[in-house]
């Protein structure tokens, strides 16, 4: 069983509340679960979308076919009904005069069943119901998922929402004639559904993050929101900067006071960080940064997708200074890359990245259980220390002690200007040649040994092989998935970017020595990666398909692009 | 007690004359007034000659960017508010490019204290307009004067309503370690404006030309708002000196739920515990 349902209309409409109640209900019933969304820069009107797709196995991305349309609007009809597949159906109010006959169409009257039920604002509470009558699915155990996603508004809202929810079943599976899903019951197990954007808040709440200082930018506002609402049980302040200079000067001024802290944005706020970065490299403060990617330049397309940013987030920042970029997958990966962001930039007192997107950011995934044992807190801190101490003391690896000033008897200062061992400002040649020595070349080597090898996916040796990083993880899998029923391929997946790391002998070496046509997905237009990759190894790829339209990639339509690419000489 | 010589730093490359070695001298004192040993306060500086001071004496020091040092000073006293935080910054510095976290700060109001080395001039960068020059000034890049309005800090920090606002002059250090005594002392955000002559630079605003108009406040309530924003507005023949403006509010450290249990920096975390708490 494989399902996708896309609802669709206008700002404002409740569109997301609908998607979220699904996400609620089949995560109950035990489904595996993927969820995006597609919103416009605005609060009204204009037209948005919220996809649940399910399945009785784990998935990974989402389809532009879908198999049931809930149109809160006629434009929504008009926008998608070319991507139903043969069997799909539309879910729309019925209005006063009698519709169109169309066997591709359920109509309902949302509005007077709502009514019934109590109140018309409880219209899309009839609308999810009717979805799940036309889907034919039993509504055993999901009274209390229903009722608990009202229960906020007091006993007697709760109660009337089900009633509609009800109501709107009945309706739906009594009329729905041309319905006939094959519908299967999955195997039951407790999953949690997490999108990115909670999966970097989780990852550094994980790691001990005690400061966030963001301002909101979409569409990384999420992780804002999310620290921001766990602030008081996990012990952690957020605040709400004046501008993105502020908000990476915060950060790194709590950091030097001792606490772990982060910041995040998207592209354009990244861009105003950057001065900050650059003294976070300076002054040796351990910092993470979330960069959620949209599409630019400049305000470019707020609420869409990219992975544009790559190379801007790993070359940014004036002076030459080490930096860890990691670009999780999927919500599993950013929570243990997150933690290891967190341990790192404290190790190594440098600025560690999270790269995500828009796609990342507002999608969900079904997770099955967090493996803990890959969560580290290592806490690199001096508490205790004399007056000798020395902020920048030249050591073998380059790391000096990370003493917190007021908690040694001595003092602790560091300097955006070149310093010495002290922090103090100097112009002296052989002591600016060792402090960069220190800062890059001894830390260096200990870094990159951190970074793990891609990932790999597919047969041992692979006549087609996939390459992506980031967000494209998802659809890549299900795409190499279906794409190994006609030709062995095999994916090549990057999380851990920079310091780039060996790919000589790891798992995905042979398959990359032994593939005969290798292709490059990338969520951009001029293949950073793929120029990454060629730079750091030497490796060329054959081909590139690439999206720019600020769309992310559906695995069907992928696939099709990627016979045609085959096709091609 | 610390002693003056423990205190003192490096030795300052400042122009022989200039105002910031009075506001050095004051500073030391105003510490040694206040008891505090140098691993317990932080100085958060900027860019520019006033803001070299944390390496002048022996203290924390977080000499960051140019104009970045309040959000600086902001995060650090978030994660320790044990700490006694004094950011310090010349006009350029914090009414030019620091201009719009200067605002957000006296919203927010931690319990900082900010010290401006106010020469109404660029030293660093060799003789170029500040905020604060005065307009018939003419300078290198400005050679037929300052087309701009004159900043006024202290009327622009009355009207934001903040918590401690006061003017000082580095022609008297005894007078001007007071005030720093006063500022620190607030609980809130204290800015000290300090009028500091540049010997190198500013051929207007000279020791003798403060002198002249310098006053120091007597009879004036600084919790009168309305009376606080004529004392800020007054410039010219006469320049008041002194605590200005008085606003008892809260300051931001107090308001934040987490705090109250501690210092942050001394709250620890559990990977176990809080495991538990997640995803139950």
């Amino acid at each position: 069983m494989d399902i996708s349902i896309r609802v669709g209309g206008e700002a404002g409409q409740g569109i997301q509340s609908i998607g979220e109640l699904l996400l609620k209900l089949f995560s109950r019933m035990g489904f595996w679960i993927f969820s995006h969304q597609d919103y416009m820069s605005r609060i009204r009107g204009g037209n948005n979308f919220y996809q649940v797709r399910i399945a009785d196995r784990p998935i990974h991305s989402s389809k532009q076919k879908i198999e049931l349309l809930l149109a809160l609007n006629q434009e929504t009809v008009l926008l998608w009904k070319d991507d139903l597949t043969q069997d799909g159906l539309i879910l729309l109010e019925k209005s006063g005069d009698p519709p169109e006959p169309s066997s591709k169409q359920l109509h309902v009257p949302f509005t007077s069943l709502a009514k019934e039920a109590g109140s018309p604002i409880y219209a899309n509470t009839v609308a999810t119901g009717s979805l799940l009558g036309m889907l034919g699915f039993s509504l055993n155990g999901l009274e209390d998922v229903v009722k608990d996603s009202f229960s906020k508004k007091g006993q007697t809202i709760a109660d009337q929402n089900w009633k509609a929810f009800e109501l709107g079943y009945q309706y739906a599976k009594r009329e729905c004639l041309a319905c006939s899903f094959k519908i299967s019951q999955p195997d039951y197990s407790k999953r949690m559904i997490l999108s990115g954007n909670e999966a970097i808040a989780w990852g550094a709440i994980l790691s001990g993050v005690k400061f966030y200082s963001a301002y909101p930018m979409t569409p990384s506002t999420g992780i804002l929101n999310h620290l921001a609402a766990n602030a008081e049980r996990f012990g952690l302040v957020v605040e709400q900067a004046e501008d993105e200079i502020a908000a990476i000067n915060m950060a790194l001024g709590a950091s030097f006071g001792g606490v772990r802290a982060m910041t995040g944005s998207s592209g354009g706020g990244f861009a105003l960080m950057v001065e900050g970065l650059s003294l976070a490299a300076m002054t040796e403060t351990p910092i993470v940064i979330a960069e959620v990617q949209r599409p630019g330049p400049a305000t470019g397309l707020p609420t869409r997708t990219e992975q544009a940013d790559l190379l801007f987030v790993l070359f940014a920042g004036h002076g030459e200074f080490p930096r860890v970029c990691f670009a999780p997958g999927n919500p599993e990966q950013a929570i243990y890359l997150t933690n290891k962001a967190f341990d790192l930039a404290e190790r190594f007192q440098i600025p560690c990245f999270i790269i995500s997107d828009q796609y990342l950011a507002d999608s969900t995934w079904s997770l099955k259980e967090i493996d803990w044992d890959k969560l580290v807190y290592r806490d690199f801190r001096v508490r205790e220390g004399d007056h000798n101490y020395k902020r920048h003391k030249i050591t073998p690896d380059g790391v000096s002690p990370l003493a917190i000033p007021g908690l040694i008897e001595g003092t602790v200062v560091t300097d955006s200007d070149e310093h010495d061992e002290e922090g103090h400002i100097i112009e002296s040649a052989s002591i600016r040649t060792q402090m960069v020595e220190k800062r890059l070349y001894k830390k260096l080597p200990h870094i990159k040994k951190e970074i793990s090898a891609p990932s790999y996916y597919g047969p041992k040796a692979p006549k087609l092989l996939l390459v992506g990083w980031g967000s494209t993880l998802g659809v890549l899998l299900d795409v190499t998935e279906d794409l190994n029923k006609t030709i062995p391929t095999g994916l090549v997946h990057f999380s851990e970017l920079w310091p780039f790391p060996e790919i000589r002998g790891c798992e995905a070496w042979e398959a990359i020595q032994r593939a005969e046509i290798k292709i490059g997905v990338e969520n951009n237009a001029s293949g950073q990666f793929a120029w990454l990759l060629k730079a750091e190894t030497g490796m060329s790829l054959d081909k590139l398909i690439l999206r720019y339209d600020g769309r992310p990639f559906y695995s069907d339509r992928l696939r099709e692009e990627l016979d045609g690419a085959l096709s091609r000489p | 007690m610390e002693l003056y010589q423990d205190l003192k730093g490096q030795e300052p490359a400042w122009c022989p004359g200039c105002g910031n070695f009075a506001i050095r001298e004051a500073l030391i004192k105003a510490v040694m007034a206040l008891g505090l040993a140098p691993k317990d306060f932080v100085i958060v500086s900027g860019i520019g000659q006033g803001a070299k001071m944390p390496h002048y004496l022996r203290c924390n020091t977080f000499n960051g960017l140019h104009g970045r040092s309040l959000p600086v000073a902001t995060g650090l006293k978030i994660a320790n508010h044990n700490l006694t935080v004094i950011a310090e910054a010349g006009d350029g510095d914090i009414y030019g490019e620091g201009g719009n976290h200067l605002i957000h700060t006296m919203r927010r109001n931690p319990n900082i204290t900010l010290l401006v080395h106010n020469n109404q001039i660029y030293g660093l960068t060799k003789g170029q307009a500040s905020p604060t020059s005065v307009p018939q000034l003419k300078t290198k890049t400005q050679p037929f004067g300052i087309l701009s309005e004159s900043l006024n800090p202290m009327a622009l920090a009355v009207a934001m309503n903040a918590s401690f606002v006061a003017r000082g002059f580095a022609g008297d250090v005894e007078g001007l370690k007071n005030l720093m005594v006063e500022a620190v002392q607030h609980r809130g955000f204290s800015l000290l404006d300090i009028l500091q002559p540049c010997v190198t630079f500013n051929k207007v605003n000279t020791y003798s030309w403060y002198r002249e108009r310098v006053y120091y406040l007597k009879d004036h309530d600084p919790q009168d708002r309305i009376k606080a924003f004529e004392k800020a507005l007054e410039w010219g023949d006469r320049i008041p000196l002194g605590i200005i403006y008085i606003n008892k509010r809260p300051c931001f450290e107090d308001r934040i739920p987490v705090l109250k249990k501690g210092p942050l920096v001394l709250q620890g975390f559990e990977l176990d515990k809080v495991k538990n708490q997640i995803f139950k």
